[in-house]
């Protein structure tokens, strides 16, 4: 008789070369955003950024068994979707940058990133605006008859959208491949959960469109990854859509905006103690997979591969400005 | 020969007629055969074969995945059809009424029509959305609105208005072929209207007027059902020795600017009329163009606007009709004109 595996899951689950890439890929996230804050306040990036520090996890985790035939779709503050979803940080600073080099050749910026031909179909700047989008790939998948998945990214301000109703019940109706992931960070901005939303935890809304909601705790890595799993797994055996919920926190505020008159310093140095990446970190080198040598290696890796990042961007020549209505539409 | 149908002059008798929703369900179903990716999308378009019967039977030829109804839901269901354009179908999505455009108007102008421009042109969102429109059924404010001025404001759109069967037919699958969101406005009152249209598959340009009327008095321009009461007006003009030219806009976004210009340095006068609300329309790009460029020197009259009353659309039938440009009152618009009492 063999003995069970205890072992969290995604150590029982991921080779060691995977779990190691995902935490390259969390410091990465991690390091891109500090760099890009940094760069911001130098001068060098205009406009805003919504940062994601804190939530690498649910990022992380949910696109573990995605191929580059899946397909995402991200939010404002998506950068870790991207990166996570296998984006390289060169390209992304250089569209913080505004440069031509960027992913969406300077016209994007931070909130718009994306890359449709890595199934990266965009972050997005309006809250909800990605749903019926998801569902929209999802069913070109079922169409065309692939196997591919969505995943939805989507904040807890998103779940009071109609969108998000409208699409969460079309997904059930057609039996559609999509994961809807709502990373829930506790406000919209700066309104509350629970000054917001009529339910206790977001998942519980799963009930009304007949399809699974799990509410997991979103800065556990494996945690994450096994909800994500599953849902992932119901979604390419054609039994429709999941809804996952991440409770995560993000360390930052809103936007460059945030004068952070909405919680405590308490509540966020609290959270600061569920660090996903030390979390994720420490599980790793408990189960054998680094020690702390190699993971110091991993997170130096990511500050070069930021730092390079930065330097291809400022390497960058900009758009030309006798092209500002190029890309409106299609070219001949 | 009546005013509704189109080209009056060359054809022969024998030539094949369908209306002009015949004419869109034709189009639908080459398309379809021609290419699995294009799937219909909307509101009650399958068995019951749309609100206006233009879908009609396309769900006993290409079933149900195909011919897709969708719950009462513009925002999301638009929605879907731009996440689907964006991964390799072509859907074509119809509103029920285009005034129900409006609850999806943030997937329509924040998504569809930017995201080729916000992604550095990595991306391609080839949609079609049919939107029935206009006055004229009795249906009051929330259905008969025409509002595709509005959707002239986006960069990224393509906006038609077709006024006959064959441009229905030739327009929809020019859309079909576009890599862009095109927005195609059809006329409700124009659906039984019947004309030729030729067979198989053919494209009507996009971007192109027309000028369906050669005449040296007065440049009439109108879209849609005002064509066929600009043509009508054009007529009784003629009968007092008033040569109106009357050219079919057709395309909203992009607009001709050469052939309206072009007709304007030929008459000196323009009218332009238009079933959306007269105050920020259609009229008031066409007027400023006009007068931005050097046909505003041909120019020997003030340009002249006929558009909605300032008012929702509303439901007495008198006062429907007068809340609209109709025949008369283009005619009597075309006279003071032409005799400079504007």
């Amino acid at each position: 008789m063999t003995q069970p595996d205890n072992r969290p899951f995604a150590i029982r689950t991921y080779a060691p070369n995977q779990l190691r890439e995902a935490l390259k890929r969390m410091y990465l996230i991690r390091r891109f955003e500090e760099g890009a804050e940094d760069s911001y306040m130098r001068g060098l990036i205009h406009g805003t950024m919504h940062l994601s520090i804190g939530q690498e996890a649910s990022a992380m985790a949910s696109c573990m068994e995605l191929t580059d035939d899946d397909k995402i779709t991200s939010t404002h503050r998506g950068h870790g979707h991207c990166i996570a979803k296998g984006a390289e940080v060169g390209r992304m600073f250089a569209e913080f940058f505004g440069k031509e080099t960027g992913y969406c050749h300077g016209r994007g910026g931070s909130m718009h990133i994306a890359d449709v031909k890595t199934g990266n179909l965009g972050a997005n700047g309006i809250v909800g605006g990605g749903l019926p989008i998801a569902v929209g790939a999802a069913l070109s998948a079922k169409r065309l008859g692939k196997s591919d998945v969505t995943i939805c990214f989507f904040g807890d301000g998103a779940n009071n959208e109609g969108a998000f109703h409208e699409a969460l019940n079309m997904a059930s109706v057609w039996k559609l491949p999509v994961v809807f992931i709502c990373e829930n960070n506790g406000y919209g901005m700066s309104t509350s959960i629970a000054r917001s939303t009529s339910v206790k935890h977001i998942a519980d809304r799963a009930v009304a469109y007949s399809m699974p909601g799990v509410t997991v705790d979103g800065n556990d890595f494996s945690a994450v990854a096994e909800a994500v799993h599953h849902a992932v797994a119901r979604a390419r055996a054609g039994e429709g859509p999941s809804l996952v919920e991440n409770l995560t926190y993000r360390w930052r505020g809103h936007s460059k905006s945030d004068r952070n008159r909405y919680r405590t310093k308490e509540e966020i140095e609290e959270w600061m103690t569920r660090d996903p990446i030390a979390r994720f970190r420490a599980e790793l080198i408990a189960h054998g997979v680094l020690d702390e040598a190699s993971a110091d290696a991993i997170e130096a890796a990511a500050i070069a591969d930021m730092e390079a990042g930065i330097e291809f961007a400022k390497a960058s020549p900009a758009p030309s400005i006798s092209d500002v209505t190029r890309y409106v539409y299609a070219e001949n | 020969m009546n005013a509704m149908t189109d080209k009056p002059s060359s054809q022969p008798q024998n030539l094949r007629t369908l209306s002009y929703s015949e004419a869109i369900r034709e189009a639908m179903a080459i398309a379809m055969e021609a290419d699995p990716t294009v799937i219909l999308m909307g509101e009650d378009i399958g068995v019951y074969g749309g609100a206006f019967q233009v879908t009609l039977d396309l769900v006993d030829r290409f079933g149900t995945d195909r011919v897709m109804d969708t719950p009462i839901s513009e925002l999301g269901g638009a929605g879907v059809a731009v996440g689907a354009a964006l991964t390799g179908l072509k859907p074509i999505f119809e509103f029920q009424f285009s005034d129900f455009a409006m609850l999806a108007m943030e997937q329509i102008v924040n998504q569809a029509a930017k995201l080729r421009y916000m992604l550095g042109g990595e991306a391609s969102v080839p949609v079609v959305f049919r939107l029935p429109a206009g006055s004229g059924t009795g249906a009051a404010a929330q259905h008969s609105q025409s509002i595709e001025a509005w959707f002239g404001h986006v960069p990224g759109l393509k906006v038609l208005q077709p006024a006959t069967p064959e441009d229905a037919k030739g327009m929809l699958l020019a859309a079909l072929a576009d890599p862009d969101p095109v927005m195609i406005f059809e006329h409700k009152l124009l659906y039984k209207m019947k004309g030729h249209v030729p067979e198989g598959s053919y494209l009507t340009p996009i971007g192109k007027a027309l000028v369906r009327r050669e005449g040296t008095d007065v440049t009439i321009v109108a879209g849609s059902i005002m064509l066929h009461r600009a043509l009508e007006a054009a007529e009784r003009l003629a009968k007092d020795g008033i040569n109106a030219e009357v050219i079919d806009l057709r395309c909203i976004r992009p607009i001709d600017h050469e052939t309206i210009l072009a007709s304007v340095r030929k008459t000196g006068k323009l009218m332009v009329v238009y079933e959306g609300v007269k105050a920020f329309g259609v009229g008031a790009e066409i007027s400023a163009m006009v007068a931005e460029s050097d046909a505003f020197d041909f120019l020997d009259a003030p340009i002249l606007r006929l558009g909605a009353a300032d008012a929702p659309v509303p439901y007495n039938p008198d006062l429907e009709r007068a809340s609209v440009p109709q025949v008369d009152t283009i005619e009597a618009a075309a006279r003071r004109l032409t005799r400079r009492e504007v």
